[in-house]
């Protein structure tokens, strides 16, 4: 198990299933490789393996359009480089969907020597997504209060991963 | 070389209860029919319908899918084509509109424009089955072939260039619902929003 001050794979998972979702769109990152072990072994969960994180946007508001309730899982990298699908696909579509993303470079005191972080929380705010920041088990909550305010907004939620040195990587 | 209305008036004599994302043939489509079962999106972000239509066909497992896309998007999103054979949707139906440029704004040429070989590319991504028409003639007689037989395939076709110049706020606005109208008309139809 991860240590009490990391977040687990396993609460992200209850998250999930808490939630509602059906299917995982996403693309791996430092962060989440046990979660996908967790994924993967769900008979429950469909995961869509995408090659560039734009297309996990298109692929979920073919999914949402269907029925379905899919979340996205990338990197803030990742995030960055699909600022137009973003706009199209999920904002313009009005897609209700919650995408976390792995917080790659975030410190908590705010120093750090990774672009990917310093721009971040500036890209979300740029383009007024609401988010929240996840670092530990006790913070889980904001999970679903993320897919609630989709929901309300019936537009995409970010949940920042700041957890790069814990338990997503054990 | 085909004409987009000519090739898509053939494909409605075969349409039957399939969901149509209409894409690039859009502005064509909308005047043979427009029922909720049909998804003129516009372009929300070039190279997404491809993703859009493998999400759709995913969700809906009991519906035949049908997108008509274009070359200019899969070549701005050619890894689609590997997550689609991948998830390997049997409804999925993937015609291509490869009219060898970029129509919309102005008509220049996509990189290598006549000589790549789309089938090819969607084969090695791993579609079972893949095809290049480039004769109304000869694709009127496949379609239905390729409708009856399980998907997912892929569909290159030949189109003549419409180009279009005029600045683009002076153009005709063909679609009659906004994109995020079309997909809560379609969850209605589904029964599922």
């Amino acid at each position: 198990m991860a240590d009490a001050g990391a977040l687990s794979p396993e609460t992200v998972m209850r998250q999930m299933k808490q939630n509602g979702v059906t299917d995982i769109v996403w693309l791996p990152d430092s962060e989440t490789n046990w979660l996908f072990l967790l994924m993967e072994a769900d008979p429950d969960l469909r995961l869509v393996g995408v090659t560039r994180e734009g297309h996990a946007c298109s692929i979920a508001a073919g999914l949402f359009a269907g029925g379905r309730k899919p979340m996205m899982l990338i990197q803030n990298t990742g995030m960055m480089e699909s600022g137009d699908s973003i706009r199209g696909w999920l904002m313009g579509l009005k897609v209700p969907i919650v995408l976390m993303v792995g917080y790659r470079g975030y410190t908590r005191h705010g120093v750090n020597t990774d672009t990917a972080a310093t721009y971040t929380e500036r890209f979300l705010m740029a383009f007024g997504i609401p988010f929240y920041l996840v670092e530990n088990d006790a913070d889980s909550d904001r999970i679903s209060t993320a897919f609630k305010e989709a929901e309300q907004i019936q537009g995409p939620v970010v949940v920042l991963v700041g957890d790069e040195y814990h338990g997503f990587n054990r | 070389m085909m004409h987009t209305a000519d090739l898509l008036k053939v494909f409605a004599e075969h349409r039957g209860d399939s969901i149509v994302i209409s894409g690039r043939g859009g502005k064509h489509w909308i005047g043979i029919s427009d029922t909720v079962l049909d998804v003129p999106l516009g372009d929300p972000a070039m190279g997404g319908h491809s993703g859009f239509g493998l999400g759709l066909a995913l969700a809906q497992p009991n519906k035949r899918v049908i997108l008509f896309d274009s070359e200019g998007d899969i070549l701005m999103s050619m890894g689609q084509l590997a997550t689609i054979a991948e998830q390997a949707p049997v409804n999925f139906y993937h015609f291509i509109l490869d009219n060898e440029v970029y129509a919309t704004t102005g008509g220049q040429p996509v990189p290598n424009a006549k000589h790549v070989d789309y089938a090819m590319i969607a084969k090695g991504a791993g579609f079972p089955r893949a095809f290049n028409f480039d004769e109304l003639d000869a694709f009127s007689k496949e379609l239905p072939g390729i409708l009856k037989a399980p998907g997912p395939v892929f569909v290159a076709l030949k189109v003549w260039p419409e180009v279009e110049n005029t600045p683009i706020g002076q153009r005709v606005r063909w679609r009659k619902r906004g994109a995020d109208k079309v997909v809560r008309d379609l969850r209605g139809a589904l029964a599922v929003g």
